[in-house]
């Protein structure tokens, strides 16, 4: 087996007894990247100098190596989103107007990370500000998913935000990486790439250093081929942070020890309002065969209603551009990012802002502006504010009765590059079932279960409690061990499949 | 509930070109004409989708601002970091010294 195509679980055990170095574990890793990235545009940056010599200290630790002296993910070659701060490496969130960016400091989330051992591969893709589904959005350009429709070449989408990550981590370009979840940016992808992908409870992951997007929902995560692995990098990216006004002060679980629990005994709710009109068949028949796999391995299923589903989307579509527009009022051309020059002060804020922003954005932005305006502040983003409590409300009450919910991640498999471009809510609607968990703060994960009748990875939600990563962790790994998916994409290091 | 996507239902929170150009102002975001015919088109197209929301009773439900399951912490009123001017200024696009520069603002 290539060393790209090791779990990170492999690759840990493999560098602790020496089968081979962390230099060699990245410089397959680099070369890999060097001959896939070109076409995937999975990276907006790589850094294989800086990476190098990343593994060589990794190399330096394990050699000095008391047992556990080095730290889970030493000599682990990641993939960072490209939304996360990382001291002087340009940081774009794939805006134009952070085109220059370099930051002087590390988020919390990627300082952990490295103090966990990890070497950094590069800056994945994203759309741009993590606004879109589809990775179309990007300024640096769009990312090719790795996979392809049986018999077709036309080039996929990888979901989004996290498309770049997505993307590099099924491409075997990365072991994993990390991802940012607003409305559905990591789980969606996954779903998109037959990847695990977990956004944890809000609060969980410090937000310091991430580029804000909408504050009140985003939260970090890992992306990874398999449930345990997402267990360790989670691990790692955990944690209380005095930074981080919103961050929780709560022990972080050995949540890989959680992911081999197994279910029996649990109580799994199945939401009647996730199925929806217009949903392919398929993805209904894969959630009938999550279903049986989790009564199979001990779980009692349960019939429950989230009824405010319906109004998970537009309370989203009020609550998360209502933020943007606060959060991204900062990129005026003054203290960092590019700038254009105008006549006036006002004149060079609305030019740069015109130059610097893509259309989602500005859709965005505007949106959010006149949700917030005087005199329509309380009929939109005031009202939905207090939908949005009747969506935690739901799940409050859900969880009285069960330990977990399943549902579809998304409601279809990957769409072409170029399709679903006809207006903006054709494409807001692949967050349909993922943006409740964002509004609530519970977590919530997605893992790989089948193939479509066309061959595209398809993945199956597991949303739990606030701060019971744990049994979603239990749940996904009883999935992921029911649903054997070992396909692979047709874009990969080391060759087709 | 159905994949497709709701049309704007009647004129009442439809936005015209005047509209759109003053959202526009508030957002600090240069326009032209072309631009706000076609975001007047897709700012009513979100705006329509969210309507829906109008059938919802809230009657006595409290706003929910955010997904903390938690009062917010107060920290300790101290200095924490300083003497940092260079690692602030080092992105400016334009600065005069150690200020950021702008163009002129007052006459």
């Amino acid at each position: 087996m290539s060393l790209t195509d090791l779990t990170i679980a492999e690759a840990a055990a493999g560098l602790a007894s020496r089968k081979f170095s962390a230099v060699e574990l990245t410089a397959a890793h680099n070369d890999a990247v060097a001959a896939l990235n070109p076409r995937l545009n999975a990276y907006i940056t790589t850094t294989p100098e800086h990476a190098l010599a990343q593994a060589a200290a990794a190399d330096a630790a394990i050699a000095a190596g008391a047992a556990g002296a080095a730290g889970p993910l030493t000599g682990i070659p990641l993939a960072i989103k490209d939304l996360f701060c990382t001291a002087g490496v340009r940081t774009t969130a794939a805006s134009k107007i952070l085109d220059p960016f370099v930051p002087p400091y590390e988020s919390t989330v990627t300082a952990q990370l490295l103090a966990a051992g990890a070497v950094f591969l590069g800056k994945a893709n994203l759309d741009e500000f993590a606004m879109g589904s589809s990775n179309i959005t990007s300024g640096y350009g769009p990312v090719e998913n790795p996979w392809k429709r049986e018999g077709s070449d036309a080039k996929l989408v990888p979901g989004g935000s996290s498309g770049g990550s997505a993307a590099a981590v099924a491409a075997r370009i990365a072991m994993g990486a990390t991802g940012t979840d607003t409305g559905g940016s990591i789980r969606q992808p996954a779903s998109f790439t037959g990847l695990a992908g977990i956004k944890p409870t809000y609060g969980r992951c410090s937000r310091y250093g991430i580029i804000a997007f909408a504050s009140s929902l985003d939260q970090a995560g890992p992306l990874a081929r398999t449930v345990e692995d997402c267990a360790i990098l989670l691990g790692a990216m955990s944690g209380f942070d005095a930074r981080d006004s919103t961050s929780a002060e709560r022990k972080v679980p050995d949540f890989r020890a959680a992911a081999a629990r197994g279910v029996k005994g649990m109580r799994i709710g199945i939401p009647a309002e996730y199925r929806m009109e217009g949903m392919s068949a398929e993805i209904d028949a894969l959630w009938q065969k999550g279903i049986g796999w989790l009564r199979e391995a001990g779980a009692e299923m349960v019939d429950i209603s989230l009824p405010h589903t319906k109004y998970g989307l537009p309370v989203y579509y009020i609550v998360a551009p209502a933020e943007a527009s606060s959060n991204l009022a900062r990129y005026d051309g003054v203290r960092f990012g590019a700038r254009v020059d105008g006549e006036d002060l006002i004149d060079m804020y609305e030019r740069t802002r015109a130059a610097g922003f893509g259309a989602e954005v500005k859709r965005r932005i505007m949106i959010g502006t006149y949700v917030l305006s005087a005199g329509y502040y309380d009929a939109y983003y005031l009202k939905a504010q207090k939908i949005r409590a009747l969506i935690l409300r739901d799940f409050t009450e859900a969880f009285a009765k069960v330990d977990a919910i399943l549902t579809p991640t998304a409601p279809s498999a990957a769409f072409g590059i170029g399709e679903k471009m006809d207006d903006p809510v054709t494409m807001y609607l692949n967050d349909v079932f993922t943006v409740p968990s964002n509004l609530a703060g519970i977590p919530a994960m997605s893992v790989p279960a089948g193939l479509s009748s066309e061959g595209l990875p398809l993945g199956l939600q597991v949303i739990g409690r606030h701060f019971d990563e744990e049994t979603v962790f239990a749940v996904a790994a009883a999935i992921e061990r029911a649903a054997d998916f070992t396909a692979k994409p047709s874009i990969i290091a080391g060759g087709a499949k | 509930m159905a994949l497709c996507c709701p049309k704007p239902k009647g004129n009442l929170m439809s936005l015209d070109e005047t509209a759109v150009r003053r959202i526009a102002r508030l957002a600090r975001i240069r326009v032209d004409d072309a631009e706000v015919v076609t975001l007047r088109g897709e700012l009513n197209a979100i705006l329509g989708y969210v309507e829906q929301l109008n059938e919802v009773d809230v009657t006595g439900v409290e706003p929910l601002s955010g997904g903390a399951q938690m009062a917010m912490r107060l920290r300790d009123d101290v200095v924490t970091d300083g003497n940092i001017a260079e690692q602030i200024l080092a992105n400016a696009p334009d600065r005069a010294g150690m200020f950021f520069a702008v163009p002129k603002v007052v006459e």
